[in-house]
């Protein structure tokens, strides 16, 4: 059992960025009922981490408290294909981590896990929010402290991930066109050929028209 | 403590991309510090006209950015006031289209990979990691322009597909029956009285 002896500034550096990095993001406010769903679209293979926190507004205190323990947030993930890769329900506090196998817009959907209305009190839940994407979930802090790596080692690393975030963002765009240049290229077969089809419509619907109408008023004696 | 004091200013950066229902709003709040530089890019992906209104308050709700019908856009601040910010966007002005629209909220200034304890400047080879990783930065960002560009233009094409498909199939319809009609109501004209000649067109 190796022991790692840590340098007093380093650990108290993680532990603040454990604090740190939830003590302010951005916040919204959910319904009782609603649920709110934020779309990523994220080549795949690539890791992404949620971190969210609740505030129910307490009416005495006229001020947003953390929300009691029964209340909990219930997170879906669904991939592109709209098949369900995570459905989990968490605490008031909780982090999800999910890692895409296929490239394209997945859905994060957020709801409470309330059943009684009125738990609500008729106002709102806050809900701080926080998605790091690839690259922006390693934490450097952790990798550095488990692999001891000097600061230049640990910069070389950030850069290599940050190259390979890139690399897969490229293929999944390359992938992204070849869709585009496919649905253009339909749309252009479909009003070349719709045009041709109706204008020989237009042209035989004419034609029996006039032959029909020729023997209708030959029929009548009228021609 | 220096380097404590370094961490604890971090930056910190949110990027959503949600759905706006016709006829809603929605507002993102952030607690900010005083003196602290804020930018906000928003782009709107799909639905509509591609527009959306959007509007900044500051914690005295005094009005700091308020645009309407926006495609995209990009806001910068420093903050005078400590206390929550708010960033909304509304589509109360469109009746029945959704639209999708990505935001991306910066704030702070970017955090030192480990507590820097050093006294001495930065080698030649660090200083170059350094700009780097800032052009690499620059670089992950245009990919996310390029991104949602694209998306943008791919929603488009695909509404456009689905609108020639229905409007040729709608119009191959309409010339049937548009010519079966005028052909029976030709000959209504004529079967109702007999021998009588029907004025022609």
């Amino acid at each position: 059992m190796v022991s790692v002896k840590m340098h007093p500034c380093v650990l108290s550096v993680l532990l603040l960025n454990v604090f740190c990095s939830f003590v302010s993001s951005l916040y919204f406010h959910i319904g009782e009922t609603e649920k709110k769903c934020f779309i990523e679209e994220i080549p795949d293979e690539t890791m992404i981490i949620g971190n969210y926190r609740t505030q129910l507004y307490d009416k005495q205190a006229e001020e947003y408290l953390p929300a009691t323990q029964g209340l909990g947030m219930f997170v879906e993930v669904k991939d592109p294909d709209d098949k369900v890769i995570l459905s989990r329900q968490y605490g008031s506090e909780g982090r999800f981590t999910f890692t895409s196998h296929t490239p394209g817009e997945h859905q994060i959907c957020l709801h409470s896990n309330s059943s009684k209305f009125s738990l609500f009190a008729g106002g709102m839940l806050r809900v701080h929010l926080d998605i790091q994407v690839g690259e922006h979930a390693n934490n450097y802090a952790e990798i550095a402290a488990k692999d001891k790596l000097t600061e230049l080692q640990l910069r070389v690393r950030q850069l290599v991930e940050q190259v390979d975030q890139i690399q897969k963002e490229q293929n999944y765009q390359r992938y992204r066109e070849e869709r585009f240049r496919q649905t253009s290229e339909s749309t252009n077969q479909r009003v070349l050929w719709w045009s041709i089809v109706q204008t020989l419509i237009l042209v035989a619907i004419g034609i029996w028209q006039m032959r029909h109408l020729k023997s209708f008023f030959e029929a009548k004696k009228l021609v | 403590m220096r380097a404590l004091v370094l961490v604890v200013f971090g930056v910190f950066g949110t990027e959503l991309t949600f759905e706006l229902p016709d006829n809603d709003k929605q507002c993102f709040y952030e607690e900010l510090e005083k003196d602290v530089r804020f930018d906000i890019d928003f782009q709107v992906i799909s639905g509509g006209n591609y527009d959306v209104d959007c509007f900044v308050t500051d914690p005295q709700n005094n009005v700091l950015y308020n645009e309407r019908k926006k495609q995209y856009d990009s806001f910068s601040h420093t903050t005078a006031m400590k206390g929550d910010y708010k960033v909304c966007f509304s589509n109360e002005f469109s009746t029945f289209t959704h639209k999708t629209v990505y935001m991306e909220f910066r704030y702070g200034d970017e955090v030192p990979l480990m507590p820097i304890t050093r006294s001495t400047a930065l080698t030649q080879l660090e200083s170059s990691c350094v700009s780097i990783h800032e052009i690499l930065k620059v670089v992950a960002d245009s990919q996310t322009r390029y991104r949602l560009r694209e998306a943008h233009d791919r929603t488009k094409a695909e509404h456009l597909l689905e609108r020639v498909t229905y409007w040729s199939f709608g119009q191959t319809v309409m010339l049937f029956v548009i010519g079966i009609s005028q052909v029976m109501l030709l000959r209504s004209f004529f079967t109702e009285k007999k021998g009588s000649v029907a004025a022609t067109t």
